[in-house]
């Protein structure tokens, strides 16, 4: 059975104009919410993304945009008690499900 | 002026693992000395590599270069490994230490462009958040190529001219990939677990707290319940929000606690400590169940954020009246 998250929430914008269908978007997509269509890439399952930023990061063209970040509750907790940016720095302490 | 060489440092691995290797990997599940369980950066050889030889790129977590290695058996390759710090490929590039400059770094170090003549690097799909494929082409000269997210694909890519199927690139997260993540969850569950019970022992000493056996495993079940049993069973429970589904879980817990104890008629410990428990426990599965999702490989960082907007004050809320019903409750 598929593992689902909460729906439209996810940050990503594709600028259509930007894109020249290269396709890398596709190969770096750990969730397939990208397919090309007429020689662009577009957006089929935004629910299905996780904001882990591959796409943004390989797309030489800007033409994508998302708010990456981790999807971890301990990180954001902890975030929350030091008044920094969440970070997958379980590293520190050694504690909590992350990395 | 005079050119001295620097002398190459290649470090020869097997592909076969060893019984200490895969006592480190069980080490590594449970928590213990996770944080160190690292090999050195640089690079390898597996097989006979020449030249023409595949360089496949990897993080310095021992359990990340022992699952690569395992899969290369007949065939010759080099193997770059990255100082991550000790992080797998994954949370590393989520982090940037997996990244486009310690690649280009690292390859510069071990002079990669005299190991091989071709100009081609296989990377994990998952540094692809660290990693700018474009940028390291720029600056190196070498040309990335993303292949399959797990290992045990990493043959097929290489045999079919480096083409990875749709289900190469996806992310599985299989009820095994699930039940092996959910030891570290029990084992970091088990720090605030002992501050819990040394403030409940606490206040039995000062007379004001009457908590003993029941409390004990009906906490304990909570928080395997959250940790353990959400995290396996997670796609069948109904719902999306981690919380959720750990706060649906732990309240059939908690109803089958009271029920242990008298229900449906007068539970022997009274109505407000049964309706205590109604509060708690599933406040607690809850909150456990929310930390996975810290280990998942689906949820985005404004889920988790929203969730946690109204999971974390109806948990603390629902926790707080919950004591006191159960203390009023030992007062009457």
């Amino acid at each position: 059975m598929k593992n689902r998250y909460l729906k439209n929430v996810a940050t990503l914008k594709l600028k259509s104009d930007k894109c020249t269908g290269c396709g890398r978007c596709i190969e770096v997509c750990p969730h397939q919410v990208f397919v090309i269509k007429e020689g662009k890439s577009v957006i089929v399952d935004k629910d299905g993304c996780m904001e882990c930023g591959a796409c943004v990061k390989n797309c030489s063209f800007n033409a994508l945009d998302v708010k990456p970040g981790v999807g971890c509750a301990y990180a954001i907790i902890m975030g929350w008690l030091t008044g920094t940016e969440p970070s997958c720095d379980c590293s520190d302490n050694g504690s909590g499900g992350c990395c | 002026m005079e050119i001295t060489n620097r002398e190459m440092k290649i470090i020869h691995t097997s592909t076969q693992l060893t019984t200490h290797d895969m006592l480190g990997s069980w080490k590594a599940r449970w928590g213990v000395d996770r944080m160190n369980f690292k090999v050195e950066a640089g690079l390898y050889s597996v097989g006979k590599p020449d030249k023409s030889s595949p360089v496949l790129v990897t993080a310095n977590y021992k359990m990340s270069f022992d699952s690569l290695r395992k899969e290369l058996t007949e065939l010759d390759a080099w193997i770059l490994v990255l100082d991550t710090k000790g992080i797998n490929v994954w949370c590393a590039a989520g982090k940037g230490t997996f990244g486009s400059k310690e690649l280009i770094n690292r390859m510069a170090i071990v002079q990669l462009e005299k190991v091989v003549s071709h100009r081609t690097l296989i990377l994990p799909q998952l540094s692809a958040p660290g990693v700018s494929a474009h940028e390291v082409l720029k600056y190196s000269g070498f040309k990335v190529l993303y292949g399959p997210v797990e290992a045990k694909d990493v043959k097929a890519f290489i045999h079919s001219g480096m083409k990875a199927t749709a289900q190469m690139r996806t992310v599985s997260f299989s009820v095994y990939d699930r039940l092996v993540l959910t030891p570290v969850e029990l084992v970091s569950s088990f720090k605030v677990s002992l501050i819990i019970f040394g403030i409940l022992f606490l206040l039995n000493l000062i007379g004001v707290g009457p908590f003993g056996l029941v409390d004990f495993y009906a906490y304990m079940g909570a928080v395997i319940i959250g940790c353990v049993l959400t995290p396996v069973l997670l796609p069948w429970i109904p719902g999306r929000a981690f919380a959720w589904k750990g706060w649906l879980v732990g309240l059939i817990w908690a109803v089958m606690v009271n029920m242990f104890n008298g229900w449906p008629g007068a539970p022997e410990y009274g109505l407000l400590r049964a309706l205590g428990y109604l509060m708690i426990l599933p406040s607690a599965s809850a909150f456990y169940a929310m930390n996975f999702t810290g280990s998942s490989t689906f949820t985005s960082f404004s889920g988790v954020l929203k969730e946690m907007r109204i999971g974390v004050p109806a948990i603390s809320i629902s926790i707080f009246l919950g004591i006191v019903l159960i203390v009023v409750n030992s007062f009457i």
